[in-house]
């Protein structure tokens, strides 16, 4: 200890680099409650039909989209609208991953039960890397469709029912009527679709929308990351703490310690017992800080962080005396733990959640501490989930805890004699 | 203030028996024997790669032999009477770099059990001993060569051993601090500590030991006083070390039973008288004498007969 605290880098990495980690991720990922995140979307209209600028204005209405009709502003000059062609470079330029293209004639049918014609059909250009953005889009599109033209909905309709059923003169005229109302109805220029809560104005199927998980939470993703982050960056400090096992082989104090009245037992269960202390110290100051700055909801969760805490202090100081038995010099733990650390970390969940990977990696994940970890936090800080919830997680990082060191202990007999 | 555990007093401080320790196809100790009384300063000299440091590790339990026994005070080399009642002052500098002296004298004592005011007690000895009280809040990385290995032997000693092993105490130290390290020994003699110590110098084995065992490859190729040592191989024979030069010198100094030790050469004679002799030799050869002496043989030359090398060779 005396030690880590005279060594001024040593002691910026273990405490300042984290926090300083963590805090980038929570302003990237955290994000604020009261607003929602946006998609950003270009349109380009080559109709210019009532039906398309209704389409497009449902879009503009559409709270989690950002719909750019034309590039931004050079030099103050306003630029054309988009067109078919622009539209597409705009999306290979990355300006925005979807692209929706209204083409000309989409006015004369814009709605089709049959799948539509090829020159009334939208098109929808992506960029393939962004897996989510365009179904979105396209989900988007159906419903800003249902919602902003339910006239033309109800008008394309009852021209199907009349080819197919046949309606008689006055049926045909309520009908007529009916759409007109409809259609006044439509003139309000604001209306589009609802947010994630209240109901669907103007939706055929009313649907209202209610946070069950996380509704008092200022900050979702801060203690998933204070967690993630925190983790990975326990392991590296952990497997630097117990390299100084190594550095004491290297320059005698190990041989003078183990002719005293210390064994290897003795001594690596203090090694590990000072890295569970310091890696619980991290964790306190980071969720400190998530306090402080990102307003983590901390205190009405101490019993679960201690626990959380304490179990992952413990699993990762294992890990880092386990690492320092593998290797032979500092230069083979720093490259080794480097690599474990850092594949442990990506499918773990330290990186980005594991519920966004592949099922084959989240299950992998379930190999490493960090997922186990994470897991425990979020029961504790997200789903307020209680203490006794908590113990498929503990037992898995203590167990692996008390697993790592007995393997380190056998490993570390190289070291009890010449 | 003694050790914490009262060993049996009857018991002798160190009885090596028949050790042997082999390294793959290095045999680093052969067969070794040997027995330290109490109060006594046994010195180990041998050339590097002897095996004297093997030999010690084996003592200090942390080489485990591959037959033979080690006795420390009646207890088993490892066991925990043992460790209590031996110190090890091993040839690196065994210390924490960042830790001043008196941290890293704590951090030793509380390993050998020691705690509370017996712990402040052996640490405040330590400082007094090694004489480094003024540099005791010293991190030790900014500590002279020479305070390092004070503080060094310092550490092997914080739990006041009965028995204190030394394996070249004085390495890369400057003449001033080698001395005062001796005075240091010599204090520790004085109350009664069994040492045994480890050099390839011969002046320190000469100043330092009451009996000298010389080990070379493994082995103890002679054992007892310095008076024994040299009695014995040279009985009342004397040395004459002469400088020439010339043509052939070497060839000629071979030919004549000596041996060339640095720039000089080296004869053993019998009487005083043989002196003339030899005199009168170098002249019949046509070679030049620049000085000559006469002196009693001391362990350098004893090794040198023995071996046939020097002791740093």
């Amino acid at each position: 200890m005396v030690s880590l605290r005279r060594d001024g880098g040593a002691l910026a990495l273990s405490f300042i680099l984290p926090i300083g980690f963590f805090s980038i991720f929570a302003v990237i990922f955290g994000g604020h409650r009261e607003s929602t995140p946006k998609l950003t979307v270009i349109v380009a209209d080559e109709d210019h039909s009532t039906a398309s600028q209704r389409l497009v204005r449902g879009l503009s209405n559409e709270g989690s989209l950002v719909v750019k009709l034309r590039p931004t502003a050079k030099k103050g000059a306003e630029q054309p609208e988009y067109t078919a062609a622009s539209a597409e470079e705009a999306v290979k330029d990355g300006a925005a991953p979807v692209a929706v293209i209204v083409p000309h004639g989409f006015g004369e049918n814009p709605i089709s039960f049959s799948g539509g014609n090829e020159g009334s059909r939208i098109q929808l250009l992506k960029d393939s890397s962004d897996m989510i953005a365009p179904q979105i889009v396209a989900g988007l599109l159906q419903k800003v469709a249902m919602t902003s033209m339910p006239d033309l909905m109800a008008e394309q309709g009852s021209k199907y029912f009349d080819q197919l059923v046949g309606l008689t003169a006055d049926q045909r005229q309520r009908m007529q009527s009916g759409i007109e109302d409809l259609r006044r109805l439509q003139q309000n220029p604001q209306q589009g679709t609802a947010q994630s809560s209240g109901f669907a104005n103007g939706g055929i199927i009313p649907v209202q929308t209610r946070d069950v998980v996380g509704m008092n939470k200022h900050n979702p993703m801060v203690s998933f990351y204070a967690a993630a982050i925190g983790v990975m960056f326990l392991l590296f400090t952990a497997s630097s703490t117990a390299g100084s096992l190594l550095e004491e082989a290297e320059n005698g104090t190990l041989d003078r310690v183990l002719s005293s009245q210390v064994n290897m037992t003795l001594l690596l269960a203090g090694k590990l017992t000072f890295s569970t202390l310091l890696a619980f110290s991290q964790l306190i100051l980071m969720f400190l800080w998530a306090w402080a700055v990102f307003h983590l909801d901390l205190w009405t969760h101490i019993p679960g962080f201690v626990v959380m805490g304490v179990s992952t202090a413990f699993a990762v100081g294992a890990f880092g005396v386990l690492l320092a038995g593998i290797c032979r010099t500092r230069a083979q733990l720093g490259a080794l733990s480097t690599l474990l650390i850092l594949l442990m970390s990506s499918i773990g969940g330290s990186m980005f959640p594991r519920y966004l990977m592949p099922e084959a990696i989240q299950k992998a994940g379930l190999l490493t501490l960090n997922a186990w970890a994470i897991d425990g936090f979020t029961k504790v800080f997200w789903r307020d989930e209680p203490i006794t919830h908590l113990w498929p997680q503990v037992a898995v990082l203590l167990g692996a805890g008390i697993v790592l060191f007995v393997i380190a202990r056998r490993l570390a007999r190289r070291w009890e004699y010449s | 203030m003694g050790s914490a555990q009262v060993v049996p007093s009857t018991s002798s401080p160190l009885q090596i028996d028949a050790l042997s320790k082999r390294f793959g196809s290095l045999i680093a100790v052969d067969n070794i024997s040997l027995h330290v009384a109490s109060g006594e300063c046994l010195g180990l000299l041998g050339p590097n790669g002897a095996g004297k440091s093997t030999l010690l590790r084996s003592v200090a339990g942390r080489v485990l032999p591959d037959s033979g026994t080690v006795s420390i005070f009646g207890a088993a080399a490892g066991a925990s009477e043992a460790r209590r009642a031996l110190g090890w002052i091993p040839q690196e500098l065994a210390l924490y770099a960042r830790l001043t002296c008196r941290e890293n004298l704590i951090s030793f004592g509380r390993y050998q059990g020691l705690h509370g005011k017996l712990l402040d007690d052996s640490v405040a000895w330590c400082l007094d001993w090694a004489a480094l009280q003024d540099r005791a809040s010293e991190p030790v990385k900014n500590l002279s060569g020479g305070m390092k290995r004070r503080l060094n032997m310092a550490a092997g000693l914080i739990h006041r051993p009965r028995l204190v092993l030394m394996d070249e105490p004085t390495t890369g130290v400057d003449p001033q601090s080698r001395n005062r390290i001796f005075e240091m020994i010599e204090a520790l003699r004085r109350e009664g500590m069994s040492i045994i110590y480890t050099t390839h110098y011969m002046e320190e084995a000469e100043r330092l030991c009451d009996r000298i065992a010389i080990v070379d490859h493994g082995h103890i190729i002679a054992e007892g006083t310095y008076e024994e040592l040299v009695r014995r191989t040279f009985d009342t024979k004397s040395e004459v070390l002469v400088h020439l030069t010339g043509d052939g010198t070497q060839e000629w100094v071979t030919q004549r039973g000596g041996h060339l030790v640095g720039e000089a050469s080296q004869f053993t004679v019998a009487h005083a008288t043989e002196v003339a002799g030899l005199l009168a030799a170098i002249a019949e050869a046509g070679l030049e004498l620049i000085d000559i002496s006469v002196r009693r043989p001391n362990l350098e030359s004893v090794f040198l007969h023995l071996t046939g090398r020097g002791l740093r060779d």
